[in-house]
Formats: C-alpha cells, structure tokens, sequence
C-alpha cells in the first residue's frame, strides 16, 4: 500500500521551524514527514487553506478515576449531547465530560492529536492507561499526582534528598507517567485527617507532616531537574481560586529560582484582593513575572460561560465551593497519595466572579510577551469544556468581537480590569503557537507541534474563513501519523495506533527496600501489585528520553 | 511470578505469589497459591477466607466442549459465527453480565452491541444499580480502602453481612487492621452495624442496631435533620424501631470523629425505597462533611462488577442499562435493564456474559429467556442453567485462576491477576475480541443508515 501523501498549495504555518504563512508543500511516508515523495504519492489540494500541525493539548482532565466518577455523575448532561455513531466511527455520549469514544473523536474534529492527562493518581493509574486505551485517535501521557505522597513527603522532612530523588524515579517507572503533578501541595493531610481544613500559607507546617508546601515544591523541582525529564513539575498552586492567591503563586515562581517550572491553569492562581471577599485581576504582577523569567510555562486556564465541572485533587476547594449551591458533591480520597474533588459548575456571564476570570485569562493571553511559553487551554473541564477553543481563539484574535464579548458580561467586572484596554490581537502563527508548536516545546515533544522534516505526520487542514471561530471548529482535514482521518469535515477511517508517551528515568534499584516497608505497612494493595506491567501500553508505549544531571545547577 | 519446584514431593509444583482472589469485591491480592502443575489444581491457598479457599481448591478443568450449538459440539469459529449472526440479525439484542469477567473482555462488549444496536447491562441493575441511580442524583464522598485501613475511627455497616459476604473485609481494610493513624487497630474504631436482625456480622459490634424492616429511610432522614439541627423525633422508637437516645448518641459519635465511614449493602439498596435509600445514605455522609470527614461506600459483590460499572461508563457514559437503538447510547433504567426488558418480552436474543439469569432471575424473565422467542447466547466458565439453556454455549476459562487480565476492587482501585495454570479453553477476551470483529464485519456489510434505528 502507497503511504506516501503530499498536502500541496498549502499556506503553511510552522513556527518552529520559522514559517509563518508562506505557501509550500508538505510530503508524508510512514506516518513521518519527510523531504520527498514518489509521484505516485496521494495528493491533498490545500489551495487557500491553512496548514498547521496537529494541536497539543498540556494540560486536560479526559481519562481516570476522577474523570470516570464525573461522567457517572452526569445522565443528564450526556442525555443533551449524544455522540452519533458513524459507518467509521463508534457511538459515544458528549457534554462536559464526553465518553472516551467521543473524546477522542470530538478532540480530532477541532484537529487536535495530543492531549496530556493532567492529574492521575499513582494507585488508580491503570485504570488511566486503560482509559486511555479506549480514546481514540489522539496520544495521550499522564502527571502522576505525587505532591500529597505521604512517604515521598517523610523523606523530603528527614532532608533524604538523594532517596527521595530516586524514589520519585520509581514512581515514575512504576505508573507509567509523563512527569510529575503538585496539587495544592500539603493539602491533602489537613483535609483528611483534620477534619476538613486545608493549607492557607506556602510557607505553614502542615499539621500531619511538619512540613511546608515550599519544602515540597522545591524538592520536586529540584528532583525532576537532576532526573532531567523533558517536562518539570506541573504546579496547581495552593490557594488556588481564593482571592488575594497571587501571592502564592509568585512565591511559588520564586522557589523555582532559575530551574524550570510549569504553572498549570494559571488563571485561576492571578487573583488579588482580600481572601473571602470577590477577586481582582491581579493578571499584571503575573504576567510581569512569567515575561521576565523564562525557565517558568504556564497554560492559561481560560474560563469560558457555560457548564463546567470542577474536577481536581484538590478536595478542600472543590468542597469550599460546593457551599454555594449545594450541588451534587463527590470526594474520593486515595490512600496515602491523593484526595480529589468533583463538583458541576456553571460559569455565568452576569456573575461579577466569573465575568472577572475570564477576563483576567484574556489578560494573561494579552499580556504575555512570550506565546511559547503560555498555552492555551480551559483546564478541560474546570474552566469549560475543549470544544470551546475555537471561541478563545476568536477572542484573542478579534479585538472588536472581543469588545461586543464584554458588553454582555457584568459590567462591575469589566470595570475593573485592564482587558478593554488591551487592543494586541493574536496572529493565525500566534494561535499555531499557543495550540501546538508552544506546547509540544514545553513537553520536550520534539516529533510533535512542527512541520519540519522526522516530525509525525499529525496535521491539521483548515479553511481560511473570516471567522476564527468556525475556521478553527471544523478543520477540513486531521491526519494523524500520516493516515486521513476527516476529509471534508466527516470522518473518513478510525485511526487506533496511538500512542501512550511516558518517560522511564533510571533509578537505583536498592531504593524498593526503602518504599517497600511503608507499602506493607500502609497500602491496602501488595506491594508487588502496584507497580504496572507493559502489558497496560498495549504496546502503544513511548519513551520520551530523560538525561540524567549531576546537580541541580548543571543545565 | 515466582516459581519453585520441591523434587521430593510433588514432581511439578508451581507458587503464585500475591495472586488476587476474584471471589468477592474484596479482592484480596495477598493470596499464596500452590499449584500442581500435572494434575491442574491448586493444593492450597494460604490466606484466602472460606469463600477464597472454596474458589481456588474448587477449581479444575472440566472435561467439556468448548463450544456448542444445541447441544452439538462445534468449532469455536462456528459458534461465533452463529452467535454474530444471531445478533445482527435481532430486532432487541441484549447482552448482560460482565461481572465475573476481566476488563479487557468487559470493553469489547459496548462496542459489540453499538454495532448491532442492541442494549447492554450488567449485574449491577440487580444488585448496587440503585447506588448507581443515588450516585447520578447526589454524589458521593468515597475512598480506596486503604484510607479506611490508616483513619477511620468511625466504621458502619449498614444493611450488610460482611462476615458472610466479604469475610476478610474486617481484618484487611476497615475493622482490626493497624493504620497510620489507628495504630491499636480495632481499639481505635468505633464499630456500629445497622441492620433489620442479628448475623454474623452484628457479633464484631461495638453498637448493633436493629432496625425494623424497611425503614432505613426514615432513620437515614432523621440523621440527615440531625444534622440541620433537628431534634431526633420523640416517636422515634414507634418510626424505625431505635429509642431516641440511642439515635442521638449515635449522631454524636458520627459527628465527633475524626474519620468516619459507612459501608451500604443490598440491605439497603433492595429493599423498599431503593435509590431513595441509598441517596440518603449518600447524602447523609455529605452532610457530616460540615463537621468531619466523613465517606461512604457500597460493599460490592461479584470480582469485578465495579470493573464492570467503569468501563461500561468510560465507553458509553452510563454504567448499565445502556441502549444502542437510536445509534448513540441512551440510559434508562427500568426500561433497558434486563430483568425488565425479558419480563416485557421485548429482547429477542440475549448474549449472556459469566453470569447466570436463569438460575436467579424472577419467573417472567426466565420464561422469556428460555423460550424459542429469544434466542440465548451464553458465555461462560461453567455449566450453568443459562449455558445448558443456551442455544449457543461457549466454554471459556477462568479469569484470576487461569487468565490475567484486570479486575477492580470495590473502591475502583485496578488490580492485576496474577493466572495459577492455563486452561485448554478459551480466554473471555479472546471469544469476546472475535465476535467483535465479526459483528463490526456484518455490521459494515449491512451497510445501515448512521443511526440504526431499527426498533425505537
């Protein structure tokens, strides 16, 4: 069978490699691109379409425990949303929190091909990977929630930096994941065992451990910059969503020094003003920070009007914010590594609170000056859902439809922030950036995110259309790893050879002595039960290299 | 896994360390197996309770043909062939089960019934399927186990006979074991059984409280006002059969924990008000949230009938009682469970997967499954009145004895078998892979409009 394609009179977008609008074609063999084909290669005629890479998504919430019990939990917002099954394609259900079927498919019509789970516990990460088999179409990784880790936290306390270093290595081996995930860091413990309360300071003891969430934030750091991972730590700062967070949240910046550090959802930790009274936009003091330090990334968090359903390890906010109107709740706490909070949430344009977080997320997109190191993404499904990216695309890069945008939204909010005054408009390369050549550089993805000779065949064909919006809702073709997947906006195969993307730093064997004892004193599985087989990659695996540093000053 | 052989003894004797018991939700994973390997049975099972000993020691291969139709041995290949057959060709296919089966088998079988249009449900919608209902309506504050093992000083068991049911429930996870923060083990725990008579059980109470039959509810409700500050009612010895102060110290100590949890049985969920009780149980936890940390937790039955609950609800967005009719997936208990859908004489084939509806399902059901207006279609490790009833019978092997694969425990945490010896059948994954592929084969020469719509 001929493999070979060529994507001809494209207007080509690909930053990484320095091209930005220009009309060249692209040549496709064995799923990688390449520098030449055959003339008996397939053509695609791109003439007046834009060609970009396929999007990268860093930073979402779409397999897992936590996602499973959210989906469980809506009938009703799946029973609004059904996922049609095509001859190509398999039946799913939609809405916040869509099926894995549907997912995956809903992931490819906006030309998306990469989406990185964000937060999984260690002890339920088969279950992911399991999830992640049943996604079709688009490669997938995971952040291994490892910053509430009981045994990794006594380390850090006994200052055993080199164990703690290897054992993180371990963990990573053992679960299969990307890199590491901080969630509210030291929150866990309070929230477990002392009836509900939570850290309120980066620098207070929590009660359980005698240990600071700055201490553990700066070992993480620390550990995943000696191990040289290609991604740092993914941070969900403490306080995050309170007013007056921002403070936290540059704190935590600054305990990073010159080391790299990735801000998850960044919107959602720029708010100033008093804790327990409404936010300001405090998008300027982080913005300021994140544009003169370039070892820090950021997604943004964007929080769009409609449903959303909060969903994180960090129970005690989601549970703060079940006070206000006593929706349905679910709490599930995972044994010695993680808790998780899962709540419905709608986002309501007349609300002063939520009319400011969105704006403070434009704020951060306009404000920044560097679009590689801000990605874009709405903490799928805690800010809203992915499919509500093509609209964040056409706020950024329409300033009048922007200003309509703000006309119908609490005008005490608008008031009160900087975004009417802020007239920068995204460029279609700007957009190529924040959606994938951006994020893939931040993961240290270096096949993903550019159209450049070795990388994957994963593209993205779009109509040039005035409106952002549509362009960006139905890309005219996605290939994934050089297979046609939609041709003229349908469905046209089912592409199921996907990739799970991981890393496997090395680690010093003698430290399974160590973790063991706390395993058989404190887990209720077996030891020799945790760690996952090869088997759950179903041969999907791929191993994104780590290089090893001597300390933690070598770069 | 490791293995050793003792010359002297038994010429070939296999050991299967930390293998996983799939008898109950409890999934035990500490289980030592010693396997004699010529004579395919396992000797012994050093730690397994009463019921994980019957599972293991019990076991062996029987001499059976792997698949028939009508009684007559044929090739596996044939019997799929039939079975595909027959579910493309129905008007209302069903397929049910899934609880004694690995993951892996479980998620072939949402897309098996996607392209026949058929419906798919599982043992849950006879057993927790009200706590699913709950769950859907309320929520639910939960944990692994292990959470309940290192904290809990408040443990509940309510309308449930774990004694009997999960033998070992008590000493791995949540009565005797020593925590992180329980290190007297059940010195530390408050242990209160709420049940309408005295089992096995209501001996390892610290508090038993028989409540007359059928009003969980009502005491579920009074807790939940105690909570807003309601008075427990006078007449609360003539509502629910407890005297008033026992209610009040009762809530006393669910609010003055530290770590409290309340473990929900079939007591609950099958008796008279069903998903209104075990919604209030859920609720009932969520409310003690305000003053402690307070969970709650279904103690399931079957292996891995929660294995069966996520996947079905990862694939299709609901955990059972899924239909395929309409080209997406619909949910509507009651009317796509299967007891109901036999009982109105609608399905008109029915795959049945390791599970038995002849045996325990209500007469209706039964009739229609085993009459020639219902064509049955069973896969399964045993002979069983469904399998002997069954036009298509397909014999598969035993998942955790002689199949890996996934199971989930009770609390949803992934556990991976750990097989004893291989079995001459076929694994489920495998017959339920291949009548995937043959079903999706048909499905596609049937060449149907996008959305099925054959029986709405």
């Amino acid at each position: 069978m001929n493999n070979e394609v060529r994507i001809i009179n494209g207007i080509v977008f690909d930053p990484t490699n320095g091209i930005d609008g220009k009309v060249s074609d692209i040549y496709i063999k064995d799923g990688k691109i390449v520098s030449k084909v055959s003339d008996s290669a397939k053509v695609i005629d791109a003439k007046g379409m834009a060609v970009m890479p396929g999007g990268v998504d860093i930073h979402c919430h779409i397999t897992g425990p936590k996602v499973n019990l959210a989906r469980k939990l809506m009938p009703e917002d799946h029973r609004l949303d059904p996922h049609f099954k095509t001859p190509n394609t398999q039946s799913g259900s939609g809405g916040i929190v869509p099926s894995t079927f549907a997912t995956g498919y809903r992931y490819a019509t906006l030309g998306y091909t990469t989406a990185m789970e964000a937060a999984v516990p260690p002890l339920t990460a088969r279950h992911a990977l399991e999830e992640m088999y049943d996604t079709p179409i688009i490669d997938n990784g995971f952040y291994v929630l490892l910053g509430n880790n009981l045994f990794l936290q006594s380390l850090i306390a006994e200052g055993r930096h080199e164990e703690f270093k290897e054992a993180v290595a371990w963990w990573l081996n053992a679960t299969k994941a990307y890199t590491v995930k901080l969630v509210n860091p030291g929150g866990d413990e309070p929230w477990k065992g002392h009836k509900n309360l939570n850290v309120k300071d980066i620098d207070e003891d929590s009660k359980a451990t005698d240990i600071a969430p700055r201490k553990v934030i700066e070992a993480f750091i620390d550990a995943v910059h000696e191990l040289g991972l290609p991604h740092p730590p993914h941070i969900h700062c403490n306080n995050l969503g309170h007013s007056g967070n921002f403070d936290t949240t540059l704190e935590s910046m600054k305990t990073a020094g010159d080391r790299r550090l990735h801000v998850a959802h960044i919107q959602f930790n720029s708010y100033a003003g008093e804790l327990g009274k409404p936010p300001k936009s405090a998008s300027k003091e982080i913005t300021d920070y994140v544009n003169d330090h370039e070892n820090i990334t950021c997604d943004v968090g964007q929080v769009m009007f409609g449903k959303a359903m909060f969903m994180t390890a960090d129970a005690p906010l989601t549970y703060l914010l079940r006070s206000y109107k006593k929706e349905k709740w679910v709490n599930a706490d995972t044994e010695c590594e993680s808790g998780c909070g899962i709540l419905p949430f709608d986002y309501q344009g007349m609300i002063y609170t939520h009319a400011l977080q969105w704006a403070i997320g434009l704020e951060i997109f306009l404000l920044s000056k560097d679009p590689w190191r801000i990605v874009l993404s709405t903490d799928h499904p805690n800010g809203g859902s992915f499919a509500n990216y093509p609209l964040v695309i056409k706020l950024l890069m329409d300033y009048e439809f922007r200003k309509i945008a703000m006309k119908s939204v609490n005008q005490k909010a608008m008031n009160s922030t900087i975004l009417g005054e802020l007239k920068r408009e995204y460029t279609l390369n700007e957009i190529c950036i924040v959606t994938r050549a951006g994020p893939a550089k931040c993961l240290g993805l270096k096949d993903k995110g550019h159209l450049g000779v070795g990388a994957d065949a994963d593209i993205t064909i779009y109509d040039m259309l005035e409106d952002k919006e549509e362009m960006f809702n139905a890309p005219r073709y996605v290939m994934k790893s050089g297979q046609l997947l939609i041709a003229n906006h349908e469905f046209v195969s089912d592409y199921t050879d996907k990739k799970v993307l991981r890393v496997a730093p090395d680690y010093d064997k003698d430290i399974e002595k160590v973790i063991k004892p706390f395993f058989d004193d404190f887990y209720s599985i077996s030891y020799s039960n945790y760690a996952i087989d090869d088997e759950y990659l179903h041969g999907t695996g791929k191993i994104i290299k780590t290089k090893k540093k001597k300390s933690i000053y070598e770069n | 896994m490791s293995v050793a052989s003792k010359d002297n003894k038994i010429i070939n004797e296999k050991i299967v360390e930390n293998a996983t018991c799939t008898f109950c939700g409890c999934c035990c994973d500490d289980i030592t197996l010693t396997v004699d390997m010529d004579k395919k049975v396992i000797t012994k099972a050093k730690d397994a309770c009463v019921l994980g000993k019957s599972w293991f020691l019990n076991h062996v291969i029987e001499d059976k043909p792997i698949a028939r139709i009508d009684g007559k041995e044929v090739s596996l290949d044939e019997a799929i062939d039939e079975a595909a057959k027959i579910l493309m060709e129905a008007k209302f296919p069903i397929l049910y089960g899934m609880s004694d089966t690995i993951c892996e088998a479980q998620r072939q079988c949402a897309p098996i019934m996607d392209d026949c249009g058929g419906t798919i449900d599982t043992t849950t919608s006879v057993c927790h399927g009200p706590s699913g209902m709950a769950f859907q309506g309320v929520g639910e504050p939960t944990m692994t186990l292990g959470e309940v093992k290192n904290r809990a000083d408040f443990v509940m068991y309510w309308g449930g006979n774990p004694a009997e049911a999960h033998p070992r429930h008590f000493a791995r996870y949540a009565v005797t074991p020593e925590g992180m923060y329980t290190p007297n083990g059940k010195d530390d725990r408050t242990v209160v059984i709420v049940d309408v008579r005295h089992t096995k059980t209501a001996g390892v109470a610290d508090i038993f409280l028989q409540l007359k039959p059928g009003k969980d509810f009502e005491l579920l409700w009074m807790l939940r006002a105690a909570c807003k500050g309601v008075d427990i009612p006078n007449d609360c010895k003539d509502i629910c059969g407890l005297d008033k102060e026992v209610v009040e110290d009762l809530f006393q100590r669910m609010k003055n924990c530290t770590y409290g949890v309340i473990f929900f049985g079939m007591g609950l969920t099958m008796s008279r008000g069903r998903h209104f009780n075990s919604g209030a149980l859920m609720a009932l936890a969520t409310d003690l949230n305000e003053f402690t940390h307070f969970v709650a937790k279904p103690a399931r039955g079957h292996g891995n009938v929660t294995g069966a609950d996520n996947v079905v609800s990862w694939q299709t967005g609901y955990p059972f009682g899924v239909n395929f009719s309409r080209g997406h997936p619909r949910f509507n208990p009651g009317e796509f469970t299967t007891v109901d859908t036999l009982s109105r004489h609608e399905a008109d084939a029915a795959l049945i997967i390791a599970s038995d509806p002849v045996a325990n399902f209500p007469k209706p059901a039964i009739d229609h499954i085993t009459s020639d207006k219902c064509k049955l279609i069973s896969i399964d490790t045993k002979n069983t009145p469904t399998s002997e009833a069954a036009h298509v019978s397909i014999q598969t092997s035993t998942y955790g004895i002689n199949t890996g694969g996934t199971v989930y425990r009770m609390d949803d945490v992934p556990i991976s078998l750990r097989p004893a010896f291989d079995s001459p059948f076929p694994s489920d994954l495998e017959v339920l892979t291949k009548l995937r592929k043959k079903v999706n084969e048909l499905s596609k020469k049937a060449n149907r409009p996008y959305a099925t719509k054959k029986y709405i």
